[in-house]
């Protein structure tokens, strides 16, 4: 562990901020300030954070409606997503994309597909350019189990598979799609199960261990810089939480949710730095403070920011500029 | 300025050949667009005469409508610029998700982050191949926003509006009507673009407007030539595209002749006659002396039979009853 003790201090504080910035969503959520419903990755932490700080800046990522952490890791400015969260015009799309259509630029971050089999073919797209253009990118797609059993998935997975595309499919298996538990719905116990049909790898990996993600992806990624191809990867975790703000959480069962928390990955990660000697008491208290501050920041950027005029719906439809 | 005479086929080859050496971003995908070495070259053999010249950037892709679309908008998003051939209009139905959610609005979703420069290339339109490879369904495109419907009538306007397609940042949906394929007509030998949204006057009159889309533009204007003969002088307006719709030149006409017949091969129910004729009722109403027909197929479904198919479709005689219809209001 002592290799690696920048990298990790790094995703633990990523960890915390991270379950942080989803508390405070939801705190603004039970105000009434969030528009619409919310989706909250409390719990699955690890994954998002492991994957995404195993990619360099240059790598696109195809989010997921449950990935803020990932959002954030990659790179995108946590108030501006706050905002964006909120509906406001200092949002990364003005108010109009919210958490679920959320995207990212300057990050790299092509966007959550809200129709959530859109994610195969629009990654796969985008894999397909840095093959064309020759960029030494990767593309990072996340997605829940639930989205696997869309037909894009099959469509998209072979058509990477046949052509070399360098991605990694990042399946967060949470285990309930909404409230439906997934061996109600698939006929494989495992998503990674599926990938031996495309002749691609798959694995299996605990999503509540960080560095076990953030191993797993590395490795991947180095198989599709290579021209080798994709990889799919299946977190196995689980949402503290329901599926969504409209969500009262009561179709599983305590004794599984208790068990889960449990293991909660951010006290999971605490207690394998603190046996190394990588972190301290004192260390904890400094980033639990850090954290606080950034997070009370990002609240009141969100908070104060104003809201986009209604005419401005009218505006950015067809983009008007000429070749570019 | 050189001119010669090709097939509409041609014509699209061109311009998809003349795009594809300009731009190094522009690619060609579909079912059965290459072929490989053999060159299959497409349902249509709209692309076969690219395959030896950029056999690397016409990629043959698996039978997967919505992910060729989809793939199409992730390597928009990305800085390509794809040209994706759907083998029938009926099958775009398979990647409507891909058009609807998530092409057509990710300029607006993401605040103009990621615009989506994309061209949907498919066939439509009865020419005896039964129910599910005949349909004409312009208006769920036209009802959009985010999507450029094209619907080009002649090889001139076929070159001139793909080329204009492949530059645009927006997605693209260019319809080429199946009877059109090897058809001919004049295309200059110089390069040119036909910009979006500007409809075309065909023939000049003053008598009735018959405002026509796509393949229908040649049938309105066989009925033109007809009437003309009974001292009826029609002018004949090709809309070209439907998004955007030039409304301002067929109003234009319309001020002229007080008549207006609209004719376009979709059902007639909600197809885009009725969007042309509400949109010309709100820009000259005061002009209109009668109410303004439409000519669409009828209510049903296009049979393998011809006798049925032609029946269904809008027919020369269709559209001379159209007019008619109009002319008895003075």
């Amino acid at each position: 562990m002592e290799t690696n003790r920048d990298l990790f201090l790094q995703m633990y504080e990523d960890l915390v901020f991270g379950r942080e910035f989803e508390l405070c969503a939801e705190n603004l959520a039970n105000r009434g300030l969030v528009p619409g419903s919310l989706h909250l990755g409390i719990g699955e932490e690890a994954t998002q954070v492991g994957a995404c700080r195993a990619l360099a800046s240059q790598d696109y990522l195809v989010p997921s409606h449950r990935s803020h952490v990932a959002d954030i890791v990659k790179g995108a400015d946590p108030k501006r997503i706050m905002a964006e969260i909120l509906g406001k015009s200092t949002g990364y799309c003005g108010g109009r994309a919210g958490s679920i259509h959320f995207a990212d630029r300057n990050s790299n971050n092509l966007g959550v597909q809200g129709i959530l089999g859109a994610v195969f073919p629009v990654a796969a797209g985008a894999a397909l350019t840095q093959v064309r253009m020759g960029t030494g990118r990767i593309v990072l797609a996340f997605f829940g189990e639930g989205a696997s059993h869309e037909g894009t998935f099959h469509e998209a997975l072979n058509l990477s598979a046949l052509w070399k595309l360098p991605l990694v499919w990042l399946c967060v298996n949470d285990l309930y799609a909404m409230g439906t538990r997934f061996d109600r719905t698939s006929a494989v116990a495992n998503v990674a199960d599926r990938a031996s049909a495309y002749n691609m790898p798959g694995h299996i990996v605990d999503g509540n261990d960080v560095v076990a993600v953030y191993e797993a992806v590395s490795a991947a990624r180095q198989v599709a810089l290579a021209g080798n191809g994709p990889s799919l990867i299946e977190c196995k975790t689980y949402r503290h939480g329901g599926h969504s703000t409209f969500d009262k959480n009561r179709y599983r069962p305590q004794e599984e949710i208790d068990a889960w928390i449990e293991r909660d990955p951010i006290r999971f990660f605490e207690g394998q730095l603190r046996a190394s000697g990588s972190l301290t008491g004192s260390l904890v208290a400094e980033i639990a403070k850090r954290v606080k501050e950034r997070i009370e920041e990002v609240e009141t950027f969100a908070v104060q920011s104003a809201e986009p005029t209604p005419e401005s719906a009218l505006e950015r439809v067809f983009c008007e500029s000429e070749e570019g | 300025m050189a001119v010669r005479t090709i097939t509409y086929r041609d014509a699209l080859g061109e311009a998809l050949r003349e795009e594809l050496t300009r731009d190094p971003n522009v690619f060609l995908l579909g079912e059965d667009i290459n072929g490989g070495p053999q060159g299959y070259g497409g349902a249509f053999k709209v692309t076969k005469a690219l395959t030896k010249d950029f056999g690397d950037r016409l990629l043959d892709t698996p039978i997967m409508e919505q992910t060729i679309i989809g793939a199409s908008i992730g390597a928009a998003i990305t800085g390509m610029r794809p040209v994706a051939e759907i083998m029938y209009e009926d099958f775009v139905t398979l990647a409507m998700d891909s058009l609807v959610n998530t092409a057509a609005k990710t300029f607006f979703m993401t605040n103009g982050q990621f615009s989506v420069p994309m061209v949907v290339r498919a066939p439509y339109g009865a020419m005896g191949i039964g129910p599910q490879h005949s349909q004409s369904f312009t208006s769920w495109f036209m009802h959009v926003p985010g999507l450029r419907v094209v619907l080009p009538s002649t090889p001139y306007d076929a070159k001139g509006l793909l080329k204009t397609a492949i530059r645009d940042n927006n997605p693209v949906i260019f319809l080429e009507h199946k009877k059109l394929y090897n058809t001919s007509g004049e295309v200059p030998q110089e390069e040119y673009l036909i910009p979006f949204g500007t409809a075309r006057l065909v023939t000049v009159g003053r008598d009735v407007s018959l405002i026509a889309v796509g393949y229908m533009v040649h049938l309105a204007s066989q009925v033109a030539q007809k009437m003309e003969e009974k001292g009826l002088q029609l002018e004949v307006i090709d809309v070209r595209t439907l998004a955007p719709l030039d409304i301002e030149t067929i109003a234009q006409s319309v001020r002229k002749t007080h008549k207006a017949v609209v004719i376009a091969e979709d059902n007639r129910t909600a197809g885009p006659t009725a969007e042309i004729a509400s949109a010309v009722t709100e820009a000259c109403f005061g002009h209109l002396d009668a109410p303004i027909g439409r000519i669409g197929a009828k209510d049903t479904f296009i049979a393998h039979n011809a006798g049925m198919s032609e029946y269904v479709i809008p027919g020369l005689l269709d559209i001379q009853r159209g007019i008619e219809s109009v002319l008895v209001w003075e």
